[in-house]
């Protein structure tokens, strides 16, 4: 494990200088950009059904037609939005387990920390996906049944309402599910980081000048490690956007007729056959896919040189 | 390591019976007396705990005998009636656990190999490259990879069989597909590690003494160059056999991936549980030997 490292300065200009990292920033944002504004702009319903099944990509449909007749760019426009939702949300339930995991393994160190770890170690070598996939399997209903009668007021105003979230109760489940098992590498990173900032003097200072513990956390050891927080962060998110699309593609995510990645692939992997290839149901959303994930890994990579230069290998 | 398995049979014991529905709810309008006198059979009615010390076999069943898992006796299957889900484990485990070693065999050599070659030609094309298609394939998700190798070169040029399990050459594209993610993690583990044992001073040595190129690397380096890869084979095998799920459903193979989804979607309980506490004996015991065998490599550098 390095030494903590508080991010060294400049590290905004070395990204910048960073061709790949600019790249993936680029992709990124267009992506990003292309899941808010995409369904407005490209104005065709993804869950409307036609006549025109298996239309190779051409003017009318860009990236052609499914089985049916959905237009299949509106519908990878959907599936973006679902994919990097559960991604960026999962990553920040992942995040916030991990850190305090992390910070309090770290901070209390001794025992309390050797006992913590070895969770973690125990968790690293199962097979969590499966334990995952049961979770979200049969808290789907508990979440339909309490989401109808919930709601999120301050006074008369409804911040939000349950029954319209009933539609979105399997992604919510998601969300929650894929940042339980995926905190495990930022708590183990936190912790490191904890351990050698914690015995430096300025935190030494502060319990001398009587701060409390928490406050010590929150205001001297947590600032002093958030770039590499935000590292595992970028990292994170691919990581969850990869389990999403598992569960969907083994149709145990997001439910027809809403569409993730995962399962818009599913569907392209059940038409490739010798007689007729309908090629562009599996290519389109595997290279959306891909170009996403690659560009998230490429950029965490990049962070993580720009923020940790000794890291580099 | 028996702590642990208890907590997964536990976790997922209780999980399962929290399920809405239960097992008996598929088939339509079952009178409440037979529903009642089926779950009476398969000892699940009463509270929870006494259902589960009855599955663990430490409470009598229904027939007055102590059968659950300790011993050895996993239930029938729910779903497919005549048949106990040892059975069915007995019938698919043997082919999941053929695809996972092949897998398994290809990671860690490729990984180790690719990694090294990467580290040793370090800053060269070769680095580069190996290091751009290593991020390249843990990117891209292996559901991706099964169909675009089933396009490729089961229908484009007919070289392997689509799917289905049938002879060995039905094992080629699924193993590289199961793998392809873990050859690349490795290959990064070990470069980074090798890079690291490389500028240590008894590499230095052992090139001091005039030994050529390939005996440094290969036998001196990559004994210790190799320990992050051996404490991350425990995870590895946890991700195979999770992979294998999505592989054997690409493949069409008829492992105890199937099993493991169909048991979810018909609330088959005792499958389910079958399948889960059996991958994970399976892995804690594989940990259990993946420590030791670090004990040992670690052992054989301190007294080197």
């Amino acid at each position: 494990m390095s030494s903590a490292t508080p991010p060294p300065p400049g590290a905004w200009e070395r990204l910048r200088k960073n061709p790949v990292a600019v790249g993936a920033m680029v992709v990124l944002g267009l992506i990003i950009l292309a899941a808010i504004f995409g369904p407005a702009l490209y104005r065709v319903d993804p869950h409307a059904t036609s006549h025109a099944q298996y239309q190779p990509p051409s003017g009318d449909h860009f990236f052609g037609t499914d089985n049916n007749g959905r237009d299949s760019l509106a519908r990878i426009l959907e599936g973006a939005r679902i994919s990097l939702l559960v991604g960026f949300c999962g990553a920040i339930v992942s995040l916030f387990v991990g850190t305090s995991y992390g910070l309090v393994s770290g901070y209390l160190g001794g025992r309390v920390d050797n006992v913590m770890m070895r969770i973690v170690e125990i968790l690293y070598a199962l097979p969590r996906l499966l334990l995952i996939i049961i979770f979200t399997f049969v808290f789907d209903k508990q979440m339909k049944d309490w989401l109808t009668t919930w709601k999120l007021a301050i006074g008369k105003t409804v911040l939000i309402n349950g029954p319209d979230l009933v539609g979105y109760s399997k992604i919510i489940i998601l969300i929650f599910a894929l940042g339980l098992i995926e905190w495990l590498t930022m708590a183990r990173i936190v912790r490191g980081q904890v351990l050698s900032l914690k015995n430096l003097q300025f935190v030494t200072a502060a319990r001398a000048l009587g701060q409390s513990h928490t406050r010590i956390i929150i205001r001297h050891l947590l600032p002093n490690i958030i770039g590499i927080i935000i590292v595992y962060l970028t990292l994170t998110i691919p990581a969850v956007i990869l389990d999403e699309s598992f569960l969907s593609f083994l149709g145990l995510g997001v439910q027809a007729p809403q569409a993730s990645w995962g399962s818009l692939l599913s569907d392209g992997a059940q038409v490739i056959n010798p007689v007729k290839s309908y090629w562009w149901l599996l290519v389109y959303p595997a290279m959306v896919m891909s170009v996403t994930l690659l560009a998230l890994n490429f950029l965490g990579d990049a962070l993580r040189d720009a923020l940790d230069p000794r890291a580099r290998g | 390591m028996l702590v642990v398995l208890l907590c997964v049979i536990t976790f997922t014991f209780v999980l399962v019976q929290l399920a809405p529905g239960g097992p008996f709810t598929r088939e339509r309008s079952i009178p409440p007396t037979i529903k009642k006198e089926l779950e009476a059979r398969y000892n699940l009615d009463g509270p929870i705990w006494q259902q589960f010390t009855t599955y663990l076999g430490v409470r009598k069943n229904s027939r007055g005998e102590y059968s659950g898992i300790l011993q050895g006796d996993f239930q029938p299957s729910l779903k497919y009636r005549d048949r106990s889900v040892r059975e069915l484990l007995a019938q698919s485990l043997p082919i999941s656990a053929t695809l996972g070693f092949a897998a398994f065999l290809l990671a860690t050599t490729g990984g180790v190999w690719l990694g090294s070659l990467a580290a040793v030609r370090h800053r060269s094309p070769t680095d580069l490259c190996a290091m751009l298609a290593a991020l390249f394939f843990i990117s891209i998700p292996n559901f991706v990879v099964g169909p675009v190798l089933i396009m490729l070169f089961a229908i484009k040029i007919q070289a392997l069989p689509v799917g289905g399990w049938t002879s060995w050459t039905s094992l080629v594209l699924p193993a590289i597909t199961l793998a392809g993610p873990y050859v690349a993690y490795i290959a990064r583990l070990m470069r980074t590690s090798m890079l690291e044992v490389l500028h240590q001073d008894f590499v230095r040595t052992a090139r001091a003494k005039g030994l050529s190129e390939g005996r440094v690397v290969y036998q001196h380096a990559l004994k210790v160059g190799i320990l992050p890869v051996v404490s991350y084979l425990g995870p590895l095998a946890a991700g195979l056999v999770t992979g294998s799920i999505v592989v054997e459903t690409i493949f069409n193979i008829p492992g105890s991936g199937p099993f493991f989804i169909g048991a979810i979607q018909n609330n088959d309980v005792f499958l389910l549980e079958g399948v889960v506490i059996v991958d994970c004996l399976l892995i804690v015991l594989f940990n259990f030997g993946v420590d030791i065998a670090y004990t040992w490599l670690d052992r054989r550098i301190r007294l080197e």
